[in-house]
């Protein structure tokens, strides 16, 4: 073990030539690849507060302008409101967000804690429809909630949310180790009911995985487009990722100044919550693929 | 005891029944659903009524024989490709640089979340900004090409169908390799550092310990990403719809796009539409039932080998007690 150590030590007093090299190798491609998921971004927020006429001149200016509240007083005149697509993404995500970590915890709870005849069946069952895509179903969703005159209903994008494998899977996977049979058995002596004791005792010991799953439900819901842009037809329904599609059309052509603009309002709530909590994120991430 | 379980087992039924009943609703329902109307004559806007076809199998014949079809299926497993192989071959190369044990990068938490910050962007709001930037004639990538003497007046880079389908593979990198580099960087942390200790003491170099340790024990991880991604991309959908809605030429038209296409705009051919979608399905549960396959928990299976193995002994000896007493 010395003997390690003292050729490692060795190794770091000498630092070579090639070395170095490598060093600033990994700086550089670090550093570009870093400039690579800024740029697009920056030039989205500089071009937001440029007028049109700036733009054609330059397209590409590090330096902001003064044309802010000048291209919003644009863009809030015609088809796209970011209000209303924020606030329709915000009800639509969040109730999203509640029922999927609420149920699959549920779920997870029922598949650790309790003995019954087809837990192991329905485990696998889990495991096996978690990488169903949205897409393969949506022919037969959109005419069942065609039928039952559910379309620019946004409970259609909510309810669904209930059942999310992947999470229970990722729950189930938390609650193994972290909950203890025996404090249950106790609250159980105490007189506790099965649901109080899920509700007092479990879902505090799982505030971190709720924490990390719910941060994910949220983006993603936030995300989709797939669902909403077959659902809903109303634009008062329109969830952000359509509204933002409403920026391609022709009214927009040639205001390119409010196009970066409305852009920048779509992402903006999300650049808040990753910068906020970006720690945990990328924790997260790091979590789900241990597993795997 | 055993009495105490078995009374509580209901609960078990109870706790998982919201999932049950909403997947049944929502997944379970639809997908049978689908299944149904790719057999009938069902389109038009807003039809309902349905008749079944005399050629049960005519959608699903017309799907696999239709040339957009055939081309989006190409395009779908190009993009995917050109995407993949690069986004793997990148997040490897920083995995290994940044879990080297000899160099820490200083400023390895900032680059992560740079890195991994376009995957959390909403998709769609992606695509249209890069719409933006390749737009003609007037757009920042114009610009710089023509400030620096690249180009001498603006071009139309998204009219070459490789440069669209290039666009959207980028687009796609660009979100994920951040995303690939955090999960394979976890699944190396987990090595056992003491396998890396004794390479090192037997001398072997970066590559060594790289391809002979580092690759080997991160190879279910690898295999998970490759399917999982693979699944993923053959759902493409909000990139290239936001991107050029599958433009130039059905360039970026991808199976989703597709299939979207087919039962939501001209002549609303559900019937059509639900074919191709289980098509799709079949190819995905395939690729499911690996990701299966990988997934089941291996301890789980060794401790009930065990326990079964125990049960029969202690069986064999109750049965041996009872010889020795009879």
């Amino acid at each position: 073990m010395a003997k390690a150590v003292a050729t490692m030590t060795a190794k770091k007093d000498k630092l070579t030539g090639g070395q170095l090299v490598f060093r600033i190798v990994i700086y550089v491609v670090c550093i570009f690849l870093a400039i690579l998921s800024i740029f697009p971004f920056w030039i989205m927020l500089v071009n937001a507060t440029r007028s049109t006429t700036e733009i054609q001149q330059h397209a590409v200016s590090l330096i902001p302008s003064k044309y802010f509240f000048n291209n919003l007083k644009i863009i809030s005149g015609k088809s796209f409101d970011p209000w209303r697509g924020f606030i329709n993404s915000a009800i639509v995500s969040s109730c999203a967000t509640l029922c999927t970590v609420y149920f699959s915890t549920l779920t997870a709870y029922g598949l650790v804690v309790y003995d019954w005849k087809f837990k192991r069946p329905f485990f696998s069952f889990i495991l096996a429809v978690m990488m169903i895509p949205g897409q393969v179903t949506m022919i037969g969703f959109y005419q069942m909630v065609y039928k039952i005159h559910m379309t620019n209903k946004l409970i259609m994008l909510i309810l669904p949310a209930i059942a999310a494998p992947t999470v229970v899977f990722f729950m189930r996977q938390y609650m193994i180790p972290s909950l203890s049979l025996e404090m249950i058995q106790a609250a159980r002596i105490d007189g506790a009911k099965e649901f109080l004791i899920f509700n007092k005792i479990a879902l505090p010991i799982m505030k971190p995985a709720i924490a990390t799953q719910a941060i994910f439900a949220f983006v993603s819901s936030w995300n989709n487009l797939f669902t909403p842009l077959v659902l809903l037809t109303d634009s008062k329904k329109y969830t952000m990722p359509i509204m933002v599609s409403l920026l391609k059309g022709d009214i927009y052509k040639t205001e390119y100044g409010s196009i970066y603009l409305g852009l920048l309002l779509t992402v903006l709530p999300l650049f808040v919550i990753y910068f906020a909590l970006s720690k945990y994120i990328i924790a997260g991430v790091a979590l789900g693929g241990v597993k795997g | 005891m055993k009495r105490d379980k078995f009374s509580y087992a209901k609960y078990g039924y109870f706790f998982c029944l919201p999932f049950v009943i909403a997947f049944c609703l929502f997944t379970l329902y639809p997908i049978l659903y689908t299944v149904v109307i790719g057999f009938t004559d069902l389109k038009g806007v807003g039809t309902t009524t349905f008749h079944f076809l005399e050629e049960p199998f005519k959608n699903f014949d017309l799907i696999l024989h239709n040339n957009s079809f055939r081309v989006a299926f190409k395009n779908t497993v190009t993009i995917w490709l050109t995407n993949f192989v690069p986004q793997m071959l990148l997040a490897l190369l920083l995995t290994a640089w940044f879990t080297d044990r000899r160099f820490k990068i200083k400023g390895q938490g900032l680059f992560k979340v740079l890195f991994y910050m376009p995957n959390i962007i909403t998709a769609a709001s992606i695509a249209i900004l890069f719409k933006a930037l390749f737009d003609f004639p007037m757009s920042p990538l114009n610009d710089l090409a023509v400030r620096f003497g690249f180009l001498d007046a603006p071009k139309e880079f998204l009219r070459s169908k490789t440069v669209a389908r290039g666009v959207v593979a980028f687009i796609q990198f660009w979100m994920w390799y951040g995303y690939t580099m955090v999960i394979l960087i976890s699944g190396v942390l987990g090595i056992s550092p003491d396998i890396y200790e004794a390479a090192e003491i037997d001398g072997a170099n970066r590559t060594q310990t790289f391809f002979k340790i580092t690759i080997p024990n991160i190879k279910t991880i690898l295999l998970f990403q490759l399917i999982t991604s693979l699944i993923g991309g053959l759902g493409m959908f909000d990139i290239p719809k936001s991107f050029l809605e599958g433009q130039p030429d059905n360039a970026t038209l991808t199976t989703s796009l597709f299939i979207y296409n087919q039962a939501f705009s001209g002549s609303y051919m559900y019937n059509k539409a639900a074919a191709a979608s289980m098509i799709m399905f079949a190819i995905i549960c395939v690729l499911s039932a690996i990701i299966f396959y990988i997934m089941r928990d291996k301890d789980e299976i060794e401790l009930r080998k065990i326990e079964k193995a125990q049960k029969k002994k202690m069986k064999e000896m109750k049965q041996m007690k009872k010889g020795g007493i009879a």
